[in-house]
């Protein structure tokens, strides 16, 4: 199983619920705004810490209450693309794509990432110079090369325009056919859900 | 223009104000860090003593320090006894004056430029598998640079006119503790020393005005996202 997570979380007046346990590939968590689906993604990457449950990825625990187990983030590896690029703003998108890089076993091959993403010519160029398209191909670009256990997605497909909504949604099926990692994808769009998801989980 | 003793007063002045603020600056960046991200009980009053020397008639600060650095005061018997040192009288109590009544500024300028970190940056940094250690390194750190120098900058132009608190506290030794300010002041008691204090008073406001010319535009700068370094 590839995502085994049951958190619950109560912030005041609300409670965040969620439950899931999914198989292999892109896993989508659908629901409005609000619903909390971010503060899910921002549990599993050990962002925010549930008040019970656990959390599991590959058969891996990263946050157990019952054992009192609550991994750092660094130690999670989640490769955890925000909604909002969060890029680094005194870093050139070289620097930024290799801040997370790993050298050693099973790293991804730089390359073949910045190919595969097409950021070749925006190595030397500063965050703030890139368009939103950009800007979102550098973050998931950033996350690929931590060499992450898991991707999570928030909302990858919002605020873009259409040309570059269906570019990065082509992007993303290549990410799950060809990495063969788990991704935890959240969306608010049915049609992006369905398209992606080998497994939906409503919240 | 300037004699060769008066050059000595301006060195003294520059000397003290930049001991001061570089000494300080590691204790007023963890309090800025400190009233910035953390929280604990006391967090008001621990704004508010830092803030008092701002507000604190220098001359009270200065006393206070006298009872502190005593010989047999808290912190000048722990001084005696250890080092063996005492910076009564000295420069390095003019620097201990300056650098208490600059502190405020110091931690003002710092503290904000932290709040100004995007923390989501930092969250993502520990994502990518970097620890406290590396994310406050290198995100952190760099990004509230601009904020911090500026802060420096005002701090030193804070302790070059540092007047009330360093003569209540290490008094007015020509060569040792008169800085810019007390030397203008003794001359201004000296029948004839007007052009003295003319040329004193006017190496005094172009050092002010080029310190704070220098803060303006560094934080300028960081206002529009432009890199300093």
């Amino acid at each position: 199983m590839s995502f085994d997570v049951d958190v619950a979380l109560r912030r005041g007046e609300a409670a965040i619920v969620c439950r899931i346990e999914s198989g292999d590939g892109l896993t989508v968590l659908f629901g409005p705004s609000g619903a909390g689906k971010t503060s899910v993604l921002n549990m599993v990457a050990g962002l925010l810490t549930p008040d019970i449950g656990h959390v599991r990825v590959g058969g891996e625990a990263l946050f157990d209450a019952a054992a009192g187990l609550d991994l750092l983030p660094e130690r999670r590896r989640a490769g955890y693309v925000f909604q909002e690029p969060r890029l680094f703003p005194h870093q050139r998108v070289r620097a930024n794509l290799l801040y997370g890089w790993r050298v050693g076993e099973g790293a991804v091959d730089v390359d073949e990432t910045v190919g595969l993403l097409g950021l070749a010519g925006l190595l030397d160029r500063w965050p703030r110079s890139l368009s939103g398209g950009e800007a979102r191909r550098v973050a998931i670009g950033r996350a690929i090369l931590s060499n992450p256990r898991f991707l999570l997605l928030d909302e990858p497909l919002s605020s873009l325009d259409r040309a570059r909504r269906e570019e990065i949604m082509a992007l993303i099926e290549r990410l799950r056919d060809e990495l063969a990692l788990p991704i935890l994808m959240v969306t608010h769009d049915r049609g992006e859900a369905e398209r992606l998801g080998s497994r939906i989980v409503e919240i | 223009m300037l004699t060769p003793e008066e050059w000595g007063i301006v060195a003294l002045s520059l000397k003290v104000g930049g001991v001061a603020v570089l000494a300080s600056l590691p204790l007023a960046f963890g309090l800025a860090w400190l009233l910035a991200r953390a929280r604990f009980p006391g967090k008001v009053l621990l704004d508010a003593l830092v803030h008092l020397p701002l507000v604190v008639p220098p001359v009270v600060t200065g006393w206070l320090l006298l009872l502190a650095f005593a010989p047999a005061g808290p912190i000048g018997g722990w001084l005696q006894n250890w080092f063996g040192v005492s910076v009564l009288f000295r420069w390095t109590g003019a620097a201990v004056a300056s650098a208490v009544m600059a502190l405020p500024l110091l931690v003002r300028a710092i503290r904000l430029s932290l709040e100004a970190v995007d923390e989501r940056l930092e969250q993502a940094a520990r994502t990518l598998g970097a620890g406290r250690w590396r994310t406050f390194r290198t995100i952190t750190l760099p990004l509230s640079l601009p904020g911090v120098i500026a802060g420096v900058v005002l701090g030193f132009a804070r302790a070059l006119g540092e007047f009330g608190a360093t003569i209540t506290f290490v008094s007015n030794v020509p060569g040792e503790t008169q800085t810019l300010p007390l030397a203008i002041y003794a001359a201004l008691q000296t029948p004839g020393g007007e052009a003295l204090v003319l040329r004193l008073a006017g190496a005094s406001v172009l050092l002010s005005l080029v310190a704070l010319i220098v803060s303006e535009v560094i934080a300028r700068r960081a206002g529009r996202g432009l890199h300093v370094l």
